[in-house]
């Protein structure tokens, strides 16, 4: 059974249709990437299925359960967590609460526990800075030490492309959603979080999806490849497949101008 | 694999306990309201309860004062469609021509020149009101809004909040707290005079038509002229207007101004409905200004209008209608409450007003 | 070259006209001037007409500097710039003391009366007084411009020695007062006369400033890095220490104090513990909530109702502390009624539905409709004080209100702070940062607003049932929609989000300038309260909008742009990983 999956998906706003029935699955440990030109939809999708917008038809699974029409806070305790195009960390909490606040769908003490101060509550909350701590430290040694308690805004681009990974992870999701995580990076950094997206796959066990524009990184980290345009899936399949793919080409250059249809 | 999900209708959330608790909220309103009202039938039929004519005063004296909300809420609904806050002054820049109109007043009555000419004195008296209220307004723009343009969005409110009791006090000590009455107009203001049918108070009757001819004045000028469509186009995207040519900040100030000379007309229409002014006046009729705006729709103008004039009823029959029927006492002491709750049950199941919001996409979010 | 603007002389010269003029015109001048502050020289109406023409004269030539960049010298164009803005200031002054004076304008302007006239010619008369009229704005114009001259330690000592001078002067009753207390009469009588300080006192008092200011500097940086040194054995037992101390400190300060102080600091107390309610939903949770009265009036209310011997309805005649846990459930209960209709609406449309709210109630309690229960405008009478069995607290012995406002101060402030060291607490900072991001991160908004309605609704509902048993009568009108107002301001001022910072705001506000309906230790400016506050919110969300103590991550919000800018020059523009963010350099300097 495969993890997500996406069957006739449409949403429009206003008279723009940005999904026109769209179809995915995603199985269980795969990293699957969405490409497509500018407006395809991409973002769309993943706003859709994270439940910021609702869908106006087709379903949603998720582990065979269907997700649509549930609250976003819903969705990411049921297991799907995102990162965003541009950016949204809460830019006056420091690194650290960032990661922390993250985890709050994954623990429990209320009011009382917290007025109380409870063992319970105290032990949990000895937990959540652990592993927030823990979280960080994958990524090497860019988020942790003084970087704990710097404001999120006060870090450099790469880095809060990063922390918001790692937010995303401390929600412990089953299924990871990126949104361009390596957009506005220069070819080292980038070099970098290619190598990362995988480790999130082989060693924290994540299923990623990953919206890109970089083709390098793409090839680089897909098990699959789905072209987004104008809101319906154009192709699926290997790099390789897709990449030559006449459709997909038409689709990013234009018609090839005589080869009319 | 699409032939099954095709069939499925639009989703909608599903609901929480939230939700349901509105719908009891819903319901309950729609109840109370159809009990309410059919009580006042059932009593009026048992031939208690006010008379056919003291129905239709409340209906007038509700227009009129709907009229005036209506000119005051054209003042919020213009700046909140601009920059997009709550200018919770503006019930101050209302009162401050109604203030500073009773000094012409008063000295036109010193001078015996309001007996003999009524109609002068109140022109004479609403030009002076405009010109503060439009002064007021600009002034207040000048030196506490334009710092924190682009500042988020409750600090302007709090700041508008600031300065409505630094006006408020101001006129106090500058005037002094004593309530101030205009000097009282001839006689035939009271007269009864019969329109289609219906015998008005010449009073109410000028008051509305005051009303209703400042806001033809005002839609004429933001449809047809120049500053006009600079405030439409303002309000609609700041920036894209500046690369336009438009001056912005100029645009902004002609914004309060003309807010401010509808505030200043429905001051001295307020003299004439009610006579006494002082420096706390503006407060609740602003409030309820602010209502009527966004029954209307906030950024729609001739929403703000039609929404001063439904709170005016609402405010001007509600008591009677509704809440009289369960046999509650004093129901003219509860005016304000059934105005606030026409508040808070628009903005929580219709948010965008009765008659559509007119703002920029920034401001919606 | 020395650089004089022009146009900045001019507008602050203006200013300097304008703020003078406006304090005489609303009638400070006049109600203020039976208040002597230093004997014999100066009275609060002159402090008020003049104490903006020092700064003007400062300001008008004070260029701003550009970090990297090199100030410019300071010359005696400095001064000139000064005494040119304190004489124009002083002109307009003039100009405006010849008009009152020609024109009977008593009509109108309740206070331009000819012993305004008299005061602003310094007792003089017109054509001979005017010399004084604007002779004096521009000497002090000119003192302004002198202090660019000073050196900064010079600077920061007469600022000091001046500050403290005036609120010595200001707060006289109470240091005469704590001075007899302890049995130092001869030295209150020497010090004080007509609650005035003495003018050698003053100068004394000054001279001590200038020397020690120099010696205390520093002093609470370092006091500020032992409670928060590293090492947290240490830093635990620091704060047990402090926190000990501040208790006896509270505990002996009613008996210094007399009832009279007691009684504004009780006050103070109970607008303390409603602003940290209206904290955790402005401050932490992001929503402007202008209805908070509601919630203190149904905690009054509730405990009025049940515990009143002769309440409309009922005649329970419970004790007060079998009222308070019902005050608690009905607090709550009205936060879950008011919050949940509002929670889905954007922050300026909450604010006025709050606000509707706010008044809905309170027009219910003054309806004849419900007067068999509320009383209407009687509201309910004789509610007894809270039975401790060796004693009863209520109004007539301010001094038990006021520790029993001090229990629950601080059972509030231990409720807000655990909740903003919690995951809760988290929570709230999430969504009013980024409320879909929050959503999007797991965070169920409905939930966590609410819990910040209801957890501020509570905190209020205290101040409600303490407030019924030290007045003994609970009426509509003392829950007005300025309470709520006030409130705000107290959060605002003191700096929101931050515990410390709203105990600033109260005992500032509150204590020294008086609530509504309470006086302050300033009874003087009873009349002209309100515009202070209005003044004082206007002038706090232009200049620093994070408040007297701000909160260290309100601050970072709230200067986002300058860090960003920051950030821009220090890079030079360009974003690499690795490097340390300016964050770190950059705290609100307190």
């Amino acid at each position: 059974m495969a993890m997500l999956e996406i069957r006739g998906l449409r949403k429009s706003f206003g008279g723009v249709q940005a999904l026109a029935g769209v179809d995915l699955h995603v199985d269980e440990g795969e990293i699957v990437s969405v490409i497509g030109p500018n407006g395809a939809g991409k973002t769309s999708f993943f706003n859709v299925v994270t439940g910021l917008f609702l869908p106006d038809r087709g379903d949603i699974l998720f582990e065979g359960k269907s997700i649509a029409g549930l609250e976003a806070s819903e969705i990411t305790k049921a297991g799907i967590a995102r990162t965003f195009q541009n950016v949204r960390l809460f830019p006056d909490m420091t690194v650290l609460e960032n990661v922390m606040v993250a985890q709050h769908c994954r623990t429990r003490s209320g009011i009382f526990r917290a007025i109380l101060r409870t063992p319970f509550m105290r032990r949990e909350e000895a937990e959540i800075e652990e592993r927030a701590r823990e979280i960080l430290s994958f990524f090497g040694s860019r988020l942790v030490g003084y970087r704990f308690d710097q404001p999120a805004m006060s870090l450099s681009y790469a880095n809060r492309r990063r922390l918001e990974i790692a937010r995303a992870m401390a929600t412990r999701p089953k299924l990871l959603l990126l949104d361009e995580p390596v957009a506005g990076m220069n070819p080292r950094e980038t070099a970098e979080l290619t190598g990362l997206i995988r480790k999130l796959r082989d060693e924290q066990g994540f299923t990623v999806v990953v919206i890109e524009h970089d083709m390098g990184v793409v090839r680089d980290v897909s098990d699959r490849v789905a072209v987004l345009d104008h809101g319906v899936k154009i192709a699926e399949g290997a790099y390789e497949e897709v990449s030559t793919n006449a459709e997909v080409i038409e689709a990013y250059l234009g018609r090839p101008a005589g080869a009319g249809r | 694999m699409t032939a099954s999900a095709a069939g499925a209708g639009r989703y909608k959330r599903r609901p929480g306990w939230v939700d349901a608790f509105l719908w009891i909220v819903r319901i309950g309103a729609l109840v109370v309201l159809v009990w309410g009202v059919a009580g006042t039938v059932v009593q009026g039929i048992a031939g208690e309860g006010p008379t056919g004519e003291a129905w239709r005063d409340l209906v007038v004296a509700g227009i009129a004062q709907g009229a005036m909300y209506g000119l005051i809420a054209l003042g919020y609904s213009m700046v909140y469609g601009v920059l997009g806050f709550i200018n919770f002054a503006h019930g101050e820049v209302f009162m401050a021509g109604g203030m500073v109109g009773f000094f012409v007043a008063n000295y036109l009555w010193d001078i015996r020149f309001w007996e003999t000419d009524f109609v002068l004195s109140v022109l004479l008296v609403l030009v002076t009101s405009i010109l503060t209220s439009a002064l007021v307004a600009v002034i207040v723009e000048r030196v506490a809004y334009r710092p924190l343009r682009g500042s988020p969005r409750l600090i302007p409110l709090i700041t508008s909040i600031g300065i409505s009791f630094f006006l408020q006090y101001t006129f106090a000590g500058l005037f002094g707290v004593a309530v101030k009455n205009y000097p009282p107009p001839p006689d035939y203001m009271r007269n009864r005079i019969g329109i289609l049918g219906l015998q008005i108070e010449v009073t109410k009757l000028v008051v509305i038509v005051v009303g209703a001819a400042a806001m033809i004045g005002l839609y004429l000028f933001v449809e047809k002229t120049r500053t006009g469509r600079s405030i439409r186009a303002v309000a609609e995207d700041k920036e894209m207007a500046a690369l336009m040519g438009i001056d912005v900040d100029r645009t902004i100030v002609a914004t309060f101004a003309v807010g401010g000379a509808m505030a200043g007309i429905a001051g001295t229409l307020w003299a004439l409905l009610f006579r006494g002014v002082s420096f706390i006046t503006g407060f609740l009729p602003g409030i309820k200004a602010f209502t009527a705006a966004v029954l209307g729709g906030v950024g729609n103008l001739t929403g703000a209008m039609a929404g001063g004039v439904l709170l005016g009823l609402f405010e001007g029959v509600g008591p009677q209608l509704v809440l009289a029927g369960f046999g509650i006492p004093g129901v003219s002491q509860l005016k304000d409450v059934v105005a606030f709750t026409a508040l808070v049950l628009v903005l929580i199941f219709k948010p965008t007003g009765l008659f559509g919001e007119r703002l920029s996409a920034e401001d919606r979010a | 070259m020395t650089s004089i603007d022009l146009r900045r002389m001019l507008r602050w010269g203006w200013m300097a006209g304008a703020a003078p003029v406006f304090t005489a015109a609303v009638g400070m001048l006049e109600a203020f001037d039976d208040r002597p502050l230093i004997y014999p020289v100066l009275s609060l109406g002159y402090l008020m007409l003049l104490w903006f023409l020092p700064i003007a004269g400062y300001q008008a030539s004070n260029t701003p500097v550009l970090e990297g960049m090199e100030a410019p010298p300071k010359g005696l164009h400095n001064a000139a710039a000064g005494a040119f803005a304190g004489l124009m200031g002083g002109a307009v002054l003039s100009v405006f003391t010849v008009l009152v004076n020609a024109f009977d304008m008593r009509d109108v302007f309740v206070s331009f009366s000819a012993r305004m006239v008299e005061l602003l010619t310094w007792g003089r008369g017109v054509p001979g007084g005017l010399a004084v009229t604007a002779g004096v704005p521009a000497v002090l114009g000119l003192a302004g411009g002198l202090m660019h001259l000073m050196s900064p330690s010079g600077r920061r000592r007469s600022i000091l020695a001046v500050e403290w001078v005036v609120v010595a002067a200001l707060l006289g009753q109470v240091i005469s007062q704590v001075l007899r207390q302890i049995r130092l009469e001869a030295a209150a009588d020497l010090m004080f006369t007509r609650r005035a300080l003495e003018w050698w006192a003053a100068v004394v008092l000054a001279a001590v400033v200038w020397v020690l200011a120099e010696r205390t500097k520093g002093g609470m940086g370092r006091m500020r890095e032992r409670l928060f040194a590293a090492d947290v054995g240490r830093r635990t037992r620091n704060s047990i220490w402090l926190a000990v101390l501040v208790l006896v400190f509270l505990i002996i300060l009613p008996q210094l104090l007399g009832s009279l102080l007691s009684e504004v600091l009780a006050n103070v107390g109970l607008f303390l513990l409603m602003g940290l309610g209206l904290n955790i939903v402005v401050g932490l949770a992001g929503m402007l909530d202008l209805g908070y009265v509601a919630f203190f009036a149904v905690g009054a209310y509730t405990v009025g109702v049940l515990t009143s011997p002769i309440s409309p309805r009922f005649t329970l005649e419970w004790s007060w502390w079998a009222a308070l846990p019902v005050a608690i459930v009905m607090t709550a209960l009205a936060g879950l009624l008011v919050g949940t209709p509002v929670i889905r609406m954007r922050g300026d449309y909450l604010a006025i539905v709050t606000l509707g709210f706010g008044e809905i109630v309170r027009i219910l309690f003054l309806s004849d409709w419900l007067s068999h229960t509320f009383g209407g405008a009687q509201g309910v009478q004789n509610i007894p004080g809270i039975p401790l069995g060796f004693t009863t607290v209520s109004g007539v012995g301010p001094e038990g209100v006021l520790y029993f406002a001090l229990f629950f101060v601080i059972i509030s402030a231990w409720i807000s702070w655990s909740l903003q060291e919690s995951r809760i607490g988290r929570a709230w900072t999430a969504l009013r940062e980024d409320e879909t991001v929050a959503e999007a991160m797991g965070i169920n908004i409905v939930a966590a607003k609410l819990n910040a309605f209801i957890v501020g609704a509570v905190l209020a509902g205290f101040a409600g049932a303490l407030f019924a048993a030290k007045v003994g009568s609970v009426f509509p009108s003392s829950f007005e929609l300025l309470v709520s107002i006030i409130i705000l301001v107290v959060v605002i001022v003191g700096g929101m989000g931050n515990i410390p910072g709203v105990a600033v705001g109260a005992v500032v506000l509150i204590g020294v300038l008086g609530g509504p309906n309470v006086p302050g230790l300033l009874q003087e400016f009873a009349q002209f309260k309100l515009l202070i506050y209005g003044a004082l919110l206007i002038f706090m969300m232009l200049r620093r909008p994070e408040g007297l103590v701000p909160s260290k991550r309100r601050s970072r919000e709230l200067h986002s742009h300058e860090l960003t800018q920051d950030a821009w020059l220090q890079k030079g523009g360009a974003f690499t990983g690795g490097q340390d963010g300016p964050g770190g350099g950059r705290q609100a300097e307190s």
